[in-house]
């Protein structure tokens, strides 16, 4: 269809970069999000994730040593500020060049590195670029050391420390674990019940069947916040409470009528001589739907299993109602919404962390079966 | 007892109670109750076969019933009752809402939402399935812009934290802002009305993938014939696009459109991450979620009225369905 008139060029590559843009602009929000989980926290809050490839200017604080040597009247103490342990472990991976100083945590880039300033009482302090100073003091420093604030540039670093935190420290470890726990029933339970009643749609005559299709799909859209409080009280009444039992019977009903929907569409479809062939051959309803039905749906349960996997991993409702808010059964997407947003609102680096580790196993599951996706949306909505 | 353990007990025992039970209850039912012999075979296997679709459907029937039709009735029941489930207040609840003015704020940003996000990730959707239908990379391109799909709202709204912070070493748009010289970083979550659409954006990014593969998919359909015949007539891309194409894939537009409608109806992920309902951003569903455990008749009353929000879709919905079923 493109080369049937001679239309391109000027068009054809406006159409190139109008893609590509829109594709950067779909991409980029994802990228800084993966970007910043690996970025150490400090730099983070000090350069934009699209400067990360880049030095970054810290401010750290240190002290000088003491020693001192005596020149005539003065002490005289030297170093270099990075042997300060304090000031060392702004720096995991080495300082770089200092460009600022000062003396009081108020301003702590007041002097040019490099310069000498007076600090009062005839002391004198140095700090040069490559960090070593010079502290000149009329008084016998004893074992205290002079206050530094220094502003550095950092190299640029990249760490997993905030995986290894979010995945051990956070509790994160454990919700993981919890929203596979809800996911994979609550995928597996709704496929074989709603196969059976797509069946019965889509290949047995009986009366009513019309207005049971026209049900399920009136019920697609039901918003299921109608089902939250009589459906959690009906849990409370017959002892299921809040609990993971009530959230995979929660899971299936609501995944029930796409399910349906999605397979009686797709067996209706289906070649009709295989299914009377095998009717006049003798085959039960039973055998028929077990060994021809079944396996010829295959694409259609791929892609209602990817759905509901979808569906329930990301869910964050139906988890915060019918799952109890206690630390041993959050799922990832309460925990970040409730804890991480809640108490750690400004720590960009586990924030980041955390949602890339909630997103990471869709993305592989979207990825490796998007084949399957697309032909199940497209079997539910076109025609 | 382990969770994990209790969860494959569960598959377990649900995968193997359903075959068993349509195992047996077909068994049961062609050889005890209707059974293919004696005297009566022919109306026994007349009254099997009758039966037996009701079999195969009654455990989705059931479920459906109970957690999806029943709550129907039991929310606006519910809703008729005060905080406390025994005092009975008729439409007290409904009368509070409609006084109130957070209500009316969340009814109209709603509004706003369900014009606002499925005619913006439709329209999307729809150039881009254009566009990429003739690039040779058109496939990577789609993918790419698919992929927020598998995302949750949650992990979606993180990530536009990090563009939209109020902070220009962490937020992309006050970083553009800090280029542009202005001074101070502004808070757009706190920009009065237009923080709405910048939440809507979220929503749009998320669901443009969902409109783009099925209009490509649709666009693809198209009967080459009477796009060469335009062609002919000497008309210009942008007649061929929207004179010729979009008329023919309007029943899938639309039901694209009115899928994204009723998605949009159910969110309430995003407003309750990015800004908890502050600053006249609440919508219906995280309003509803204010007065989940708290007061249940209030709860129950805003999800009935989403409920008759979504009535008219559902309406269509089915008058569709049954017109392809003829």
């Amino acid at each position: 269809m493109d080369n049937i008139a001679g239309q391109k060029s000027s068009l054809a590559w406006a159409t190139h970069l109008s893609v590509l843009l829109l594709v950067l602009l779909w991409l980029i929000p994802t990228i800084g999000l993966f970007v910043s989980s690996f970025r150490d926290r400090d730099q983070i809050s000090e350069s934009g994730w699209w400067e990360a490839p880049f030095p970054v200017e810290l401010t750290a604080r240190g002290r000088t040593a003491a020693e001192a040597t005596q020149e005539g009247d003065v002490f005289v103490v030297t170093g270099s500020i990075y042997d300060d342990p304090e000031a060392k472990s702004f720096f995991p991976d080495g300082g770089g060049e200092v460009v600022a100083f000062g003396t009081r945590g108020v301003n702590p880039t007041e002097f040019e590195a490099g310069t000498t300033v007076e600090l009062g009482e005839g002391e004198t302090l140095t700090v040069n670029a490559d960090g070593t100073y010079e502290w000149r003091t009329p008084e016998d420093p004893g074992d205290r050391g002079q206050r530094i604030y220094f502003a550095a540039e950092s190299p640029p670093s990249f760490t997993t420390e905030n995986y290894e935190q979010v995945l051990t420290a956070d509790n994160m470890d454990r919700a993981f674990i919890n929203t596979l726990t809800v996911t994979i029933p609550a995928t597996i339970i709704p496929i074989l019940v709603a196969a059976f009643a797509a069946y019965a749609l889509a290949w047995m005559e009986f009366p009513g069947r019309g207005i049971l299709i026209a049900a399920v799909v009136g019920l697609l859209v039901v918003p299921l916040q109608l089902a939250l409080v009589p459906m959690l009280n009906l849990h409370n009444r017959i002892g299921i409470g809040q609990s993971f039992m009530g959230i995979w019977f929660a899971h299936t009903a609501f995944g029930m009528p796409l399910a349906v929907y999605l397979l009686r569409n797709y067996m209706a479809g289906l070649p009709r001589d295989i299914i009377e062939c095998a009717r006049v051959d003798g085959a039960t309803d039973f055998q028929l739907f077990l060994k021809i039905v079944l396996p010829l749906s295959l694409p259609a349960l791929a892609a209602f299993s990817i759905f509901q996997f979808l569906w329930t991993w990301n869910d964050l409702l139906v988890a915060k109602v019918f799952l109890p808010s206690d630390d041993a059964s959050k799922v990832m997407t309460v925990k970040i919404a409730d804890d991480l947003l809640g108490s750690r609102g400004g720590d960009w680096g586990i924030l980041a962390t955390a949602a890339f580790v909630s997103i990471a196993v869709p993305l592989i599951v979207f990825f490796s079966m998007q084949r399957f996706l697309v032909r199940g949306l497209l079997a539910g909505s076109v025609k | 007892m382990p969770v994990i353990l209790q969860g494959l007990i569960t598959i377990i025992i649900g995968v193997g109670g359903c075959v068993g039970y349509f195992y047996l209850s077909n068994l049961i039912l062609d050889r005890f109750i209707f059974p293919a012999k004696g005297e009566n075979i022919g109306r026994n296997i007349n009254r099997a076969n009758a039966v037996r679709p009701w079999l195969f459907l009654f455990p989705a029937i059931f479920v459906l019933g109970l957690y999806l039709v029943y709550p129907v009735i039991g929310s606006f029941i519910r809703s008729l009752y005060g905080r406390n489930p025994d005092t009975f207040v008729g439409f007290d609840n409904y009368a509070l809402l409609f006084a109130g003015g957070d209500f009316t704020t969340a009814f109209l940003n709603n509004m706003l939402w369900v014009l606002f996000v499925p005619s913006a990730s439709t329209f999307i959707g729809l150039v881009v399935a254009q566009l990429t239908d003739q690039l040779s990379w058109g496939n990577i391109a789609k993918s790419l812009i698919f992929m927020p799909m598998a995302i949750s709202f949650v992990g979606a709204s993180l990530i536009w934290k990090f563009v939209y912070a109020n902070d220009a070493d962490i937020g992309l748009i006050n970083a553009v802002r800090a280029f542009a010289g202005f001074e101070n970083p502004i808070d757009v979550m706190q920009i009065p009305f237009w923080n709405n659409f910048f939440l809507m954006v979220i929503l749009v990014w998320i669901q443009t993938g969902f409109a783009m593969v099925i209009l490509s998919a649709a666009l693809r359909g198209i009967p080459e014939e009477t796009i060469e015949a335009a062609i002919l007539d000497g008309a210009n891309p942008f007649q061929i696009f929207f004179k010729i194409k979009v008329p023919q894939i309007l029943p899938t537009i639309m039901v694209v459109w009115t899928t994204i409608t009723v998605l949009v109806l159910k969110v309430f992920d995003i407003v309750y991450t990015m800004t908890g309902g502050n600053f006249g951003t609440e919508i219906l569903p995280s309003y509803m979620m204010d007065f989940m455990f708290r007061d249940d008749g209030r709860a129950t009353a805003i999800a009935f009225v989403i409920m008759i929000v979504v009535l008219p879709v559902m309406f269509w919905n089915i008058r569709e369905a049954r017109k392809e079923m003829r």
